[in-house]
């Protein structure tokens, strides 16, 4: 059986890890390259590397690391942030990425999906949305959660599927930071309208929350979290056997 | 010398990358002297088949590739480029391979319906993801992995009716094919360079043949 993967996802500016990482005895580690070597040893089905940075130095910094990375780590490596045009894309992939994601790059242009699915294949476009509920609806919001789009997200979402994204992560700003669970209300929504994997993420505090999230909503495949895994307030190791005594297909 | 066949598909660096990581001297080209000259060959590749189907034939690599099949020297495919091996692929329409492999190509979802697996059309297509390796037969490609190991795959294909070269397959709904091989020539639809150590003992193995 196919099995349900866990994502670390790091936020990187100007070459370093924005939050430096407290790995296991290890003390603060903010190099993104050993971080992902790290994460990849303890079991790591995949890595996020968020682009945080708004120079150019920063930006040439950033690739300097996926390729470092690229030539460390042998996991697949998806990478976001400053995604803005197909030329962007083929910036990242030559430097190892296998897969880029999207967010408000394709707010502004919702006709990158579409360009680079045709470029690089579907499998190579992830679709990422930030979904906050107002007035009793999920709407898109932009440029990190802070901007309401107006845009409905489930509508959103669908659209991006039909024009070529191979995946969607779900990140909830309702249930993010909070810790008390990922946001499984919405992410059975979007089960319901997309047949490609689909990523969650916020909300995750402990072991537990992935465990509900795998057994109530079979349609997810992936879980993806930030800080719990930085902190080290869940081992992906200790996650991934309790995901196995759950009876949860897991990769161990 | 491995040789990494460019042929304008796909991106070739983390696969020429997990060559570096186990000490072995890749190189990725498109000089069909370069490629005699290797002790062995690999051929990648993602995205549609007859595109790439179509530039191997125009580059005339085609002819390299058979040659190096019939010369007897190690030639691996992988993902697409293990699809390319086969005599013909049903991706949309039907598309001649180099026929170096028996069997064909076809989309996942026919091979699900034809099993009457996945009635309810629940499994996602593509696979894309980690997924355990069933040994089906003894190959020097698996000195150094054990059943059940997980490898990375991304694909809506899959090859069918491999008779005797199928070497190993994954669940999913119903068995798919993960490894073929019939001598010097095999293929692996999931990714080694992306599926941690055991991709990279994978390619040990293959690596170790031809010397």
């Amino acid at each position: 059986m196919i099995t349900k993967r866990i994502i670390p996802c790091l936020d990187v500016r100007d070459g370093r890890v924005v939050k430096g990482v407290n790995f296991q005895g290890l003390g603060d580690v903010d190099s993104p390259v050993r971080l992902a070597k790290m994460y990849s040893e303890s079991g790591a089905d995949e890595l996020v590397f968020y682009d945080i940075t708004a120079s150019a130095e920063g930006r040439a910094l950033f690739t300097d690391i996926l390729t470092e990375t690229a030539r460390q780590v042998f996991i697949p490596l998806t990478v976001g942030g400053g995604i803005n045009t197909v030329a962007d894309f083929d910036r990242v992939l030559k430097c190892g990425a296998d897969k880029v994601s999207v967010n408000s790059g394709a707010i502004r242009n919702p006709g990158l999906i579409g360009e680079a699915a045709k470029k690089y294949g579907d499998q190579c476009v992830v679709l990422s949305v930030d979904v906050k509920r107002v007035d009793g609806v999920f709407r898109v919001f932009a440029k990190g959660g802070r901007v309401d789009t107006g845009l409905d997200a489930l509508e959103w979402i669908r659209r991006g599927v039909e024009s070529g994204a191979g995946e969607v992560v779900v990140n909830s700003i309702d249930t993010d930071g909070v810790k008390r669970g990922f946001d499984l209300e919405m992410l059975e929504k979007v089960c319901e309208i997309v047949q490609v994997p689909v990523i969650a993420s916020g909300g995750a505090g402990c072991v537990g929350d992935f465990i509900t999230l795998f057994r109530s909503l079979p349609g997810v495949d992936a879980g993806l979290a930030a800080s719990i895994f930085h902190l080290g307030e869940v081992q992906i190791r200790d996650l991934k056997r309790e995901m196995k005594d759950a009876d949860i297909p897991v990769r161990i | 010398m491995t040789a990494i066949v460019d042929y304008g598909v796909g991106n070739l660096f983390s696969l020429k990358c997990s060559f570096e990581a186990i000490g072995e001297n890749a190189e990725v080209t498109s000089d069909p002297g370069r490629i005699r000259e290797a002790r062995r060959v690999i051929l990648p590749g993602v995205g549609a088949f007859a595109d790439a189907a179509e530039k191997l034939r125009a580059s005339g690599l085609d002819a390299v590739l058979r040659e190096t099949a019939e010369a007897g020297k190690p030639l691996m495919g992988i993902c697409l480029g293990m699809q390319l091996l086969f005599g013909k692929s049903l991706e949309y329409g039907e598309h001649e391979g180099l026929g170096l492999l028996r069997g064909t190509v076809r989309p996942i979802r026919d091979i699900l319906d034809e099993r009457g697996a996945d009635p309810e059309r629940k499994l996602k297509i593509p696979q894309m993801g980690w997924n355990a390796l069933r040994l089906r037969r003894n190959s020097p490609l698996f000195r150094y992995i054990r059943e059940g190991e997980y490898v990375y795959f991304v694909h809506s294909y899959a090859a069918d009716g491999c008779g005797d070269s199928l070497l190993a397959d994954t669940e999913y709904g119903a068995p798919l094919t993960a490894c073929v091989g019939e001598g010097n020539v095999m293929g692996c639809q999931f990714h080694p360079e992306k599926s941690g150590s055991v991709g990279l003992r994978l390619l040990k193995a293959f690596c170790e043949m031809g010397e």
